[in-house]
């Protein structure tokens, strides 16, 4: 299905909505629709968080407070990277693999295969990746449709959050600064095209946001370079437009924050991660990552280095900004606020807002109006952080810069991970919290660059972990920023990172904990309902409906886990 | 940033670690996994013409870019610099060497073939977001004060005539030391190995509703399964519900976690200062 009309106002939305019921069996049969993407989420999970809010919450209940205790395991599937994973082509059973890229197919991020992002499902298949490799699979037993590998020439393999999908046109981007399209229906590609240079060091790990005609992507570079998002026409690859999360010339707003252009131009803030988008006022709305140098950060100049660390958001349809909020004014820890922001209509103050929600890897938590990008709330949810000295008028901390590093050591809370970090948070209605998994944790900050100068990228000092004193499922009034109630997880691991978050319309909460296993809380109260033994979860867990029967999709590592009530 | 105690500080180290080594570059893209460099250094095909590259560099291009090219008072960083980045052989370069920029740079009038050479020792420098391991001495605090907080606060566990008795031999790095002492066990980094210390175990008494208890090292655990090792070898695990059965953790290191909460960085200097001399 393919609108070629953009979608600007609520009621050009309603038109489309009211088109689409009229025509359900043409949009069964040939994909995905992306004004779909503005119902509620119930049988398909159809983008990175579900739908477009962020909140991570489906309206299923067929799973619920009271069937939860029946949960159980309906199939699990393994995946293997690489291009000899499939067995003989052309064998019966054996599913199509697809190789593309441009490497010298020699290069294979061996290593462990871990699923460390989304899962698509549309129309009864399920898409994961990894990095390099995308699979369809069959959402009833999850067997294998097809394999699609990618030969890479190199660049960071840190991890691929997923794909993005348009009718029947799938996008994914690679490490090697590759946007591919795929059909949905065989795998076969339809084009790829380089869309970040890969001798400036850029490398590409967020799962597309399809919006209306707009494929969305972010970069990811480690180096100096400046973070962008980037606008495609699903059709053609054709960019529409980029906006840059630093100022690239001179007047450009936020200059002013910077020691010099070159300053800015070299500063950073790449949004790694999905954003989330509000089909009312047009606006995707994401975070930042660190400004760069990400510690050595005297060549930045003294200022707030804008718009790194940052809630920023932009019209979908032009990429300008609307309004930003920062979050980490000037960070020096590598702290990203690129976690996935959350939209919320909600009672504020005894009345009805808009609003957006984001727990940050510095450890503060953050209620703002996301019509305009007003500061409502700033909590606190870890009990350690140590690198701020109070708030300032707009709620932002204030960094206390001796906790920045220093040659003998600063003892710094929390360690590079951060307080949370990717894996996304969640919100539950019915209970009117939000949700983030969150971890104390301490390092030592060796300064190891004395030249002026400073080092690049994240280099110039040295980070030794010291210890983890506790990981949370911590549960947050968006109304005050105080934590309503913690769950602290029973764990003998150190440098523990729990995964991300489900809610359901079925009075549930699912997470992965510390210790590998899948748990059900009941989200009014943290209270434990069910738990299943799996092994580490490396992302957040799904939840679809299939021939009338509601599942729970997670990933541990190289396995996925689907569960479901017999 | 307060730039001034930033000057102040790396002034300081310079004086007083006036030998520090130049910080090694690491490779590309620590985090490529599968073995492979993430972002490979560009190969050096013509190291005559590097050499030719220096030569002229030295004298046209460091005044201001800085003799590594990482940038000086008037010129920028060249090794980030996108142009810089994307050029091959020069072909980006030598514009902007012959025609200058607005912002300071001059006009140069090099020939084809000493712009391939400037681009050739230009592209010679290894560009990485990641730096080494330093070997700055650490020991910048006061033993006196240290030997004072460690009195107040150590030694009613420990004593540097027992169990810390030539504890700064044994740990002869004092940033191992450091680490070792602040936690033991602690010092892992992204993707290495720490100091070799294996820190006391945690142990466990779960108390059955039959009124037996049952003690033992901790193996594993989590919300719902606690596993140990009995003091005579065997295993037995215990699975949980709530509070039942009842599971009283034994975490030796506790004090030490504590203790987190309460340093300044000049404490943990100090203590460090004073036991390298505990030889």
């Amino acid at each position: 299905m393919k609108i070629k009309n953009p979608v600007n106002s609520p009621s050009a939305a309603l038109l489309v909505t009211l088109w689409l019921w009229i025509t359900p069996a043409l949009v069964a049969a040939q994909g995905l629709d992306p004004a779909s993407l503005l119902k509620p989420l119930s049988d398909s999970w159809p983008t990175y968080s579900g739908d477009y809010s962020g909140r991570r919450y489906s309206s299923l209940t067929q799973i619920n407070q009271s069937s939860v205790k029946n949960l159980t395991l309906a199939w699990t599937r393994r995946l293997t990277n690489g291009p000899n994973a499939g067995g003989q082509q052309g064998a019966p059973g054996v599913p199509p693999l697809i190789i593309g890229g441009e490497g010298p197919g020699d290069i294979v991020a061996a290593g462990a295969t871990q699923v460390k992002g989304a899962v698509v499902q549309v129309n009864g298949v399920l898409y994961v990746t990894t990095p390099d490799n995308t699979w369809a699979l069959d959402a009833r037993d999850g067997h294998e449709l097809w394999h699609y590998f990618w030969k890479t020439r190199g660049g960071t393999h840190i991890g691929n959050r997923g794909v993005g999908i348009w009718g029947t046109y799938l996008f994914f981007v690679t490490p090697d600064d590759y946007l591919v399209s795929l059909d949905a229906r065989n795998g076969t590609e339809r084009w790829h095209k380089e869309i970040l240079s890969f001798n400036q060091q850029y490398f590409a790990t967020m799962a597309p946001i399809v919006i209306r005609n707009h494929v969305l992507v972010g970069s990811s570079n480690d180096l100096d370079e400046p973070g962008f998002i980037q606008s495609f026409d699903p059709e053609t690859g054709e960019l529409q437009w980029k906006f840059y999360a630093v100022p690239m010339n001179p007047g450009d707003p936020g200059l002013e924050t910077w020691k010099d252009l070159d300053a800015a131009r070299h500063g950073g803030g790449q949004p790694w991660v999905p954003g989330s988008y509000d089909p009312e006022t047009s606006l995707y709305i994401f975070g930042t990552g660190n400004p760069s140098p990400a510690y050595t950060s005297q060549t930045r100049g003294e200022g707030d280095n804008l718009f790194t660390c940052a809630i920023v958001a932009i019209n979908v349809d032009t990429g300008k900004m609307a309004w930003y909020y920062q979050t980490s004014p000037h960070d020096t820890h590598d702290w990203d606020s690129a976690q996935t922001p959350v939209l919320v209509d909600g009672e504020f103050n005894g009345r009805p807002r808009k609003l957006v929600l984001t727990a940050s890897r510095n450890g503060y938590y953050f209620t703002l109006d996301r019509l305009t990008g007003e500061h409502l709330v700033t909590g606190k949810f870890s009990d350690t952080a140590n690198w701020a000295s109070d708030l300032n008028a707009k709620g932002q901390p204030i960094r206390n810069p001796d906790k920045d590093f220093h040659i003998a050591g600063s003892l710094v809370s929390p360690a590079n991970q951060g307080v949370t970090n990717w894996p996304p948070p969640a919100f539950s209605p019915e209970a009117g919290l939000f949700f983030v998994p969150s971890t104390d944790t301490y390092a030592m900050y060796y300064l190891t660059e004395t030249d002026p100068r400073g080092a690049m990228g994240l280099g110039g000092k040295e980070e030794l972990n010291v210890a983890t004193v506790g990981s949370y499922l911590t549960a947050i009034d968006y109304k005050t920023g105080k934590i309503a109630w913690r769950h602290k997880y029973r764990t003998l691991g150190n440098d523990a990172r729990a995964p991300g978050l489900l809610t359901t319309a079925g009075g549930l909460l699912f997470a992965g904990d510390v210790s590998g296993n899948l748990i059900a809380f009941d989200p009014a109260n943290g209270k434990i309902l069910w738990h299943s033994y799996v092994g580490q979860v490396t992302n957040a867990p799904e939840t679809y409906m299939i021939d009338g029967r509601q599942y729970i999709l997670t990933a541990a590592g190289d396995t996925l886990y689907a569960f479901t009530l017999y | 940033m307060h730039m001034r105690n930033v000057l102040l500080s790396i002034a300081t180290c310079v004086l007083t670690v006036a030998a520090a080594a130049q910080n090694p570059q690491a490779p590309g893209g620590a985090r490529a996994g599968g073995g492979f460099i993430a972002y490979p250094q560009r190969p050096v095909t013509d190291p005559a013409a590097v050499a030719r590259g220096k030569v002229l560099f030295d004298v046209n291009c460091s005044f201001c870019h800085g003799a590594d090219a990482r940038g000086g008072d008037d010129g920028p960083n060249l090794l980030r610099s996108e142009l810089v980045l994307d050029d091959q052989k020069g072909e980006s370069i030598g514009p902007v060497l012959l025609n200058g920029r607005d912002r300071g740079m001059p006009k140069f009038t090099f020939t084809a073939d000493q712009i391939s050479d400037i681009a050739s020792y230009i592209h010679s420098f290894p560009v990485s977001s990641r730096t080494g391991p330093a070997n700055i001495d650490i020991v910048v605090g006061d033993a006196k004060a240290g030997e004072a907080f460690f009195n107040a606060k150590c030694a009613s566990c420990h004593s540097v005539n027992g169990d810390l008795k030539g504890v700064a031999s044994k740990y002869t790095d004092p940033k191992a030391l450091q680490q070792t002492w602040i936690l033991p066990g602690s010092g892992g980094r992204f993707g290495g190995a720490g100091p070799a210390r294996t820190p006391p175990p945690m142990t466990a008494i779960v108390t059955l509703p039959s009124g037996e208890k049952v003690e033992g090292k901790i193996d594993r655990m989590d919300d719902f399964v606690v596993s140990l090792t009995l003091a005579d070898g065997t295993h037995r695990s215990f699975q949980t519900e709530g509070n039942t059965p009842a599971v009283e953790i034994r975490d030796p290191l506790e004090g030490h976690k504590n203790l987190l909460r309460a340093y300044a960085d000049a404490d943990i200097h100090n203590v460090t200062a004073y036991l390298v001399t505990l030889k």
